[in-house]
């Protein structure tokens, strides 16, 4: 730690003709970047290990003319002199050192680029009318940039496996590849399963996987999204919507109490894809295939789609005020001590408030959430799947352990002393309440999005939102608050669940100038002391720590600097054991 | 009045109205188009029946089956007489012009009172009222203007109308119309005296006030129907249509068929005063040159067809003048409001004042 | 600053107009003589007469899919047409061709792919943009129907209207 307080030293060094200082450590490709002098690269990646074969990134580099004293010789402008290599260099690989030159828009270092574009398309299938990644392939921008319009290979391309299936969500085209290695470094660095790598020479040099093993770990959707061209392509993806005509919202992923940050990639109403947003303060670079996938649940049959209350046998479609008024009215008829509310750790901070304030008002005694447990792993998938436990936490109040009180309440839910039951997102058969108890509730509330068991024997039946389907603000597991964004419309005449429940607040007689989701966080941050201050807008897309929490998650994840020093030298002992 | 004067007179009433005069105003319809068209260098309608002569009636479905709208902000009662009011003045002062002869005895006008040209006058005038009316109970901005601008021309051009036909009243000597076109039937027509006393200097002379009033008739008359270049009231780039843009369907058909009978009766009384009604002269070298009278007055089935002969005169001179209204429509633009004014009252209404004193001159002068 | 126009003096014949308007009463009758013996012919009398047979090369008609000379349909369903269209006229829903397919090697196929005719509004840009010589713009005009779903062409319809595709690249037959 002692080391991180000083300053590290920082360099001087001369981008395309104007000095600039770094910091020592800083690679020349990230200088040039921060510098505004953009380099093209394939197989460097900020969080992956350089082994600078794709040849992109040559630069023409030089270091200060020395002196027969062995000191810089300094130039009419009092700044060294530099010595420019003949040879252009990698800049991905290379720290810069003091005193260093810099020309990324040389002729040479444009010649380079333009041999090098011209290279990796000699045997590129040009396929980019049926490839999924045209659109963000960078092959196609750098191609426009850098390369030249026409190739000058007249021989026939090399013939490569195209639809690999490289395990159960990746499908691989292999001529399209053009041998980056981003994705073997990923399995190695980050994922820690080895399963990639390059077999055959020259031409026919193909990735594929080691014999006996698939591409199948939890993370293995992430080299779909750091391949650069479109040989890694997703095959729940795969041929579904053209990349250009995605809207892409940022959110977070709500699978479990990790949060993270996402892109939600939808056109028309319709939710395509989920990619990981970087935010080194959650997710790094990355996210599991778990969550990913973990939306077309948003599409399903199951969605309920209109407010209805019991009517004798079956459940009658109303519209919004009289589901709500009938809500408000089976709740008023009971006390405090005859009402439940099971509240969800799914749900976002908003609603989480007007709950409270709902049962605070009503004088619950029963409250608390369903808590969600798996097996995590130390990357990113965390142990508690909810998503907003601390938030539940935090604006419930609740005193115990999420979900200590279930049982209790299921038992006084079969003696009979909780003769009214709200459940917002959750299903009660999961706590052990039988669908008779249920059936004999004289008021059993639901809020969900999808009918279940239980949904059939509600007596009001409020149709929410999903995640994609609404604003609102959540705290991770690290104590971290993230925003929600809408990125579709919920189906039917399903609403904001924060609305469902200012309607509902409000039928009961309280709560009064709620317009906006804007207005709910206000009156949070006025009463909660971790969000004074905060508004929805301020947290800001990479959220903002909210929670110090006493038995906060080990740090035993290694940062991503180590990582990569790890993977580099994991990579340089296999080199020496094959030369050996 | 007995049986058989009834029975004629509503015959003729029924038979002029619906036989000749509607589907004359339908057809005049269709003639415009066609006219236009050819002028312009188009076809015009020819699609529906042969040459498109089924158009006028296609057209009369489809103004039927339009959706009689009444907007909500108009003065309902008003709205709804006003077409009415375009169209009855217009068909109405038709009963005094003789189209014909006489036809198996019966004279071929339909009333034949002795002050004809007053009662036609009194009636034409009541035309400007279905517009005014149109105008102002639509509650509306351009037909308000359009209604404000055809009282004003109609009132002027009036003046001009009643003074240009004084000097036929003055030659002739009666009000009568049949007798100003029997007058004329013995002595040449107002234009063109070929027929009589071909010494008679005076007669000479009095031709050419003649022709001037025929010409500041005529003109006036454009300006009493509202066609261009007198189309202030109806000017579709100013006033989006003018009196009639807040009438659909049927409604909006009356205007628009009321303006064709108004220039149908205005040629039949053109053709009357000035051109002979329905007389044609017809050259006979029998027995020496002199005019033919072809009349109904001959015995048997000879006096048929010179009566019928003598009604399509009539229609055939009233349809040279409705073609001359086109021509005249497709070539000239539309005058200017300031112009117009100036026109009617700073010379078409002095020329027709000094010529009455020339006409009287002349007739005082030659002792007719 | 008003602007006075010179107004240029006129004599008095001028100043008469009748001579000016008796010379356009003359041009108009011409006009009207000249068109009514056929002497001037402009309308072309449209369904019985057509100009089909000289209609220029780059016409642009109804958008159709085409085959090739293999009978594959050309499309590969990138939707760049859909992309491109500035009415939004164009749908496609892609497919995968089988692996046991004959043209297995294309991978991708449109499953639908609707024209509404209704917005097309026959820019060409689709045709312009296609990368894969798939949709073209041909001849067909009189475009009709009597609802809003007729005037969709689906799949079907456009590659009757399309047809067949000489001369074009055969871009997935050969080896690359």
């Amino acid at each position: 730690m002692s080391e991180r307080a000083t300053a590290p030293p920082m360099f001087n060094v001369q981008i395309d003709g104007v000095w600039r200082q770094f910091p020592k450590g800083t690679r020349v490709i990230e200088a040039c970047e921060q510098a505004g002098s953009y380099v093209p690269h394939y197989c460097y990646h900020k969080k992956l290990s350089s082994p600078g074969n794709c040849r992109m990134c040559l630069i023409e580099m030089g270091m200060p003319k020395l002196g027969p004293d062995r000191k810089p010789e300094l130039g009419a402008d009092g700044k060294p002199v530099i010595n420019w290599m003949l040879r252009p260099q990698i800049s991905c690989a290379q720290d810069i050192a003091e005193g260093m030159g810099v020309r990324t828009n040389s002729p040479l270092a444009k010649e380079c680029q333009r041999g090098v574009m011209e290279f990796l398309l000699i045997n590129h299938p040009l396929d980019c009318p049926i490839c999924d990644q045209a659109g963000e392939c960078l092959l196609q921008e750098f191609s426009v940039e850098y390369g030249t319009a026409e190739s000058r290979f007249l021989e026939n391309k090399v013939k490569k496996p195209k639809n690999v299936v490289l395990g159960p969500r990746v499908t691989l085209d292999d001529e399209r590849c053009i041998l980056c290695s981003r994705c073997i470094r990923f399995c190695q660095e980050i994922a820690k399963d080895d399963v990639l790598g390059f077999v055959d020479r020259g031409s026919h040099t193909v990735l594929t996987a080691h014999p006996g093993k698939r591409l199948e770990n939890n993370y293995s959707l992430n080299t779909v999204d750091i391949c650069p061209v479109g040989a890694l392509t997703s095959s729940d993806f795969r041929f579904k919507m053209r990349v250009w005509f995605l809207k892409e919202t940022k959110s977070i992923c709500t699978s479990c109490a990790t949060g993270c940050n996402t892109l939600i990639g939808t056109r028309e109403d319709i939710i395509y894809r989920q990619t990981p947003r970087q935010n080194d303060a959650v997710n790094s670079c990355w996210m599991c295939d778990y969550g990913r996938l973990h939306f077309s649940y948003l599409e399903s049959e199951k969605r309920l789609l209109e407010p209805r209350i019991s009517s004798g046998e079956k459940l009658a479609a109303v519209n919004w005020k009289t589901a709500i008024t009938q809500a408000a009215l089976q709740l008023r008829q009971f006390s405090g001590w005859e009402i439940a509310v099971v509240a969800s750790g799914r749900m976002t901070n908003e609603e989480l408030w007007l709950t409270a304030q709902i049962a605070r008002l009503l004088g619950v005694q029963f409250i608390d959430i369903v808590p969600r447990t798996g097996p995590s792993d130390d990357i990113l998938l965390s142990a508690d799947r909810n998503p907003n436990s601390n938030g539940a936490r935090l604006l419930l109040q609740l005193a115990s352990e999420p979900g200590a009180k279930l049982p209790a309440l299921a038992e006084a839910a079969k003696s009979g002393q909780v003769k009214a039951l709200v459940a917002l997102g959750e299903n009660p058969l999961a706590f052990g309440i039988s669908t008779e108890q249920l059936a004999q509730l004289p008021a059993f509330i639901v809020m969900d999005i999808l009918s279940n068991v239980a949904t059939e024997h509600a007596t009001v039946l409020l149709p929410a939102s999903g995640f994609a389907e609404k604003r609102g603000s959540m705290i991770n597991g690290k104590g971290r608050l993230q925003r929600l964004n809408r990125a579709v419309r919920p189906p039917g005449t399903a609403r904001d669940d924060w609305e469902i429940l200012r309607d509902l607040l409000q039928a009961l007689g309280g709560g009064n100038a709620i317009y906006s989701i804007e207005d709910v966080f206000r009156q949070m941050s006025d009463a909660v002391p971790q969000f004074a201050g905060l508004s929805l807008s301020k947290i800001g897309d990479p959220g903002a720590h909210v929670m110090q929490l006493e038995e906060s998650p080990p740090t035993e994840k290694p940062s991503d600097e180590a990582k990569i020093e790890e993977g580099a030298s994991a990579q340089s002992q296999r080199r020496n054991e094959k030369s050996t | 009045m007995n049986v058989f004067f009834i029975t004629t007179s509503l015959l003729k009433i029924i038979g002029m109205i619906f036989v000749v005069i509607l589907p004359m105003v339908s057809y005049a319809v269709y003639a415009e188009r066609r006219v236009s068209a050819l002028i312009q260098d188009r076809l015009g309608p020819n699609r529906v029946g042969p040459a498109g002569l089924f158009q006028p009636i296609a057209d009369a479905a489809k103004f039927l089956f339009k959706e009689d709208f009444t907007p909500a902000q108009v003065n309902k009662f008003y709205y709804w007489l006003a077409p009415c009011l375009a169209m009855v003045p217009a068909i109405t002062t038709i009963a005094v012009v003789p189209f014909g002869s006489t036809l198996l005895g019966v004279p071929m006008v339909i009333a034949d009172i002795n002050v004809g040209i007053l009662y036609v006058f009194a009636i034409s005038s009541l035309g400007v009222y279905g517009i005014v009316l149109a105008g102002w109970a639509s509650n509306s901005k351009y037909p308000f203007l359009g209604g404000v601008r055809s009282s004003s021309q109609m009132i002027s051009y009036e003046l001009s109308l009643g003074l240009a036909v004084i000097p036929v009243f003055l030659l002739v000597g009666n009000l009568r119309l049949t007798n100003v076109v029997r007058y004329q039937i013995e002595n040449g027509w107002m234009i063109a005296p070929f027929i009589g006393d071909w010494a008679n200097l005076g007669k000479w002379l009095l031709a050419i006030p003649m022709i001037t009033s025929f010409f500041v008739f005529t003109i006036a008359v454009f300006a009493e129907t509202n066609r261009l270049p007198f189309d202030l009231p109806e000017a579709e780039q100013e006033l989006a249509g003018g009196y009639h843009t807040e009438y659909s369907s049927m409604k909006f058909a009356l205007f628009f068929l009321g303006e064709y009978a108004a220039m149908i009766t205005g040629s039949a009384i053109i053709v009357t005063l000035f051109l002979g009604g329905w007389h044609l002269p017809l050259p006979s070298l029998h027995g020496g040159f002199h005019w033919l009278v072809v009349d109904g007055t001959a015995p048997g089935w000879r006096g048929v067809v010179g009566g019928l002969f003598n009604i399509a005169t009539f229609f055939v001179k009233v349809a040279a003048l409705l073609f001359m209204f086109m021509w005249v429509r497709w070539t000239l633009p539309r005058f200017r409001y300031d112009q117009l004014m100036r026109l009617g009252w700073l010379f078409f209404f002095e020329i027709a004042l000094v010529n009455i004193f020339i006409v009287a001159g002349i007739l005082a002068y030659f002792q007719f | 600053m008003a602007i006075t126009v010179a107004r240029p003096k006129r004599n008095w014949r001028e100043r008469l107009y009748l001579p000016a308007i008796a010379a356009g009463m003359v041009i108009t009758i011409k006009h009207f003589k000249n068109t009514i013996f056929g002497r001037t012919k402009v309308t072309m009398q449209y369904p019985e007469e057509k100009w089909d047979s000289s209609l220029p090369e780059h016409y642009r008609g109804a958008p159709a899919l085409v085959r090739d000379t293999d009978g594959r349909v050309r499309c590969v369903a990138c939707q760049l047409c859909e992309f491109i269209c500035p009415p939004r006229a164009i749908k496609i829903i892609p497919g995968e061709i089988p692996s046991t397919d004959r043209f297995a090697k294309v991978e991708k196929y449109p499953e639908e792919f609707d024209i509404d005719m209704v917005r097309c509004i026959f820019c060409g840009m689709c045709e312009e943009v296609c990368p894969e010589q798939a949709i073209f713009l041909r001849k067909d005009y009189a475009i009709t129907g009597f609802t809003r779903e007729e005037m969709v062409h689906d799949k079907d319809k456009l590659l009757e209207i399309g047809g067949v595709m000489h001369g074009v690249v055969l871009k997935w037959n050969e080896k690359k």
